[in-house]
């Protein structure tokens, strides 16, 4: 036995309330991010990532409230993404009790930014967040992939597996890989995608993106090798617990905290 | 009525340790974030959190006078270091191309070994995540925790003492190592109870029922 496979439920947080959709039976108030934190947390999530959605500037401190608010209850590991762009974004975050940071469109603007960040607060804080986007064509006999901002919408030319590799060499402790081909599609996680990412680095790598049923979770660290598997709506509509999620991996051989 | 000092030396996320300590110590326990060195000699229980690079940590301290103070605490009181508190307690890291500690369990905080084993992977390193924590022999700190379960761990270096005989837990990855010592009234543990859920808890619960002697 060792070290468990995580299952980190991911929640959209706009202006200080959770969006997409979050329904649980028995639940008061199911937009309140503190009370679907404590819900994951019963449920045996082994940490909880929020993604500030927040459109402006100045409503950023709402996501500094929820950070302190969910900190103060629920003693599992948080992360915070979403507008992180100083080493003050970065101590403001910590300072509320998150323990890390995802840090994704700075990172694409200054590469630099990642060494700071680690040399300043460790790497283990450090995730640097990859959304890519499959650029290889049909006949290509071996798949590319590339780092796409904006959501999705643009390209930058740079190859995922090598920016993988820069941003570690930067000082990313971890980092979330999002295939924005299958993000939204239910269609599970782009697994060559994933074990072309996790084969390419020495840090843990968390999949994400397009996880539409259990199975997607196992075959994520089974065929994709990822160290964690990130997933939102599978859990927010109950459709599915963390509980039910970690049995069905179990069942398969792989090792999570039950 | 406990009063609990959280050493505060700029190192890391304090506010869950503080919570996790208001949290089960209840009404009977106060819980202080400081530097004070007479705050900290004054609690009944010293926690010493971290995280980050060990240079930083052991400049820290020495600015803020809090080395001796940790010392003193070491020699007199429950003490409980986390993480990089656990690691600054050794006499010496691998980190920062080296680094002198405080010296106060002999011995040296290494790093995983990275190389790619024969089947081609490697170890992701940092070790992070939720691992068994395997209890070498009973003891009041262990109280109502399951042997081998499982704590949040999240760390690139580890302790390796030159007595065994402090080794209180030790975890695999893939070898074994020490993830938790104790020697008279000091207690540290290389991963993080605070966010380590009900067993981190019930183990933060134990070292404030702990009087440093049993």
């Amino acid at each position: 036995m060792g070290l468990a496979k995580r299952i980190i439920p991911c929640l959209d947080v706009d202006d200080g309330r959770v969006v997409k959709g979050v329904q649980f039976v028995n639940i008061r108030d199911a937009g309140d991010p503190v009370e679907v934190a404590k819900r994951y947390d019963q449920q045996g999530a082994d940490e909880i990532t929020f993604l500030d959605i927040t459109a402006t500037h100045h409503d950023r401190d709402t996501i500094i409230h929820v950070v302190e608010a969910v900190a103060s209850q629920v003693f599992i590991p948080l992360t915070v993404g979403g507008g992180i762009r100083s080493l003050e974004d970065i101590r403001r975050m910590l300072n509320a009790g998150a323990d890390k940071v995802g840090i994704n469109s700075a990172a694409v603007a200054r590469p630099e930014f990642v060494y700071e960040a680690a040399q300043k607060f460790g790497s283990q804080c450090i995730v640097v967040a990859i959304d890519a986007k499959r650029v290889s064509t049909e006949d290509e006999a071996t798949p590319r992939w590339e780092i796409f901002t904006h959501g999705g919408r643009k390209g930058t030319g740079i190859d995922a597996i090598e920016w993988a590799k820069k941003m570690v060499d930067l000082g990313a402790g971890e980092l979330l890989l999002t295939s924005m081909d299958r993000d939204g599609t239910k269609s599970g996680f782009d697994l060559e995608l994933t074990r072309a990412v996790s084969d390419a680095v020495s840090v843990p790598v968390i999949a994400s993106g397009g996880v539409g049923n259990l199975q997607d979770l196992t075959d994520g660290v089974k065929l994709g090798r990822a160290d964690a598997v990130l997933a939102a709506s599978i859990f927010h509509f109950g459709e599915h617990t963390v509980q039910e999620a970690k049995q069905q991996m179990a069942s398969q051989g792989i090792e999570v905290r039950l | 009525m406990r009063h609990v000092a959280v050493i505060d030396y700029g190192m890391g996320n304090l506010r869950s340790v503080s919570k996790a300590l208001e949290t089960v110590g209840g009404d009977d326990v106060s819980v202080k974030v400081t530097a004070d060195p007479e705050k900290i000699l004054a609690a009944s229980h010293v926690v010493f959190p971290g995280v980050g690079a060990i240079r930083d940590c052991i400049t820290e301290l020495k600015r803020l006078q809090l080395d001796h103070v940790i010392r003193e605490v070491a020699n007199s009181k429950p003490l409980l270091g986390i993480c990089l508190g656990m690691q600054a307690l050794l006499s010496h890291s691998e980190e920062n191309e080296g680094q002198d500690a405080l010296n106060i369990i002999a011995g040296n905080v290494r790093h995983f070994d990275i190389k790619p084993a024969d089947n081609g992977k490697h170890l992701k390193v940092p070790h992070m995540g939720w691992n068994e924590v395997h209890q070498t022999s009973p003891h009041t700190l262990w109280k109502d925790i399951e042997q081998d379960s499982r704590f949040y761990f999240v760390h690139s270096y580890f302790v390796d003492p030159a007595d065994d005989a402090v080794t209180a837990a030790t975890t695999a990855y893939p070898d074994n190592f020490t993830s938790a010592i104790l020697k008279d009234n000091v207690f540290a543990v290389q991963f993080h109870p605070e966010k380590s859920q009900h067993v981190g808890l019930q183990l933060l619960k134990n070292f404030l029922n702990w009087d440093g002697q049993s």
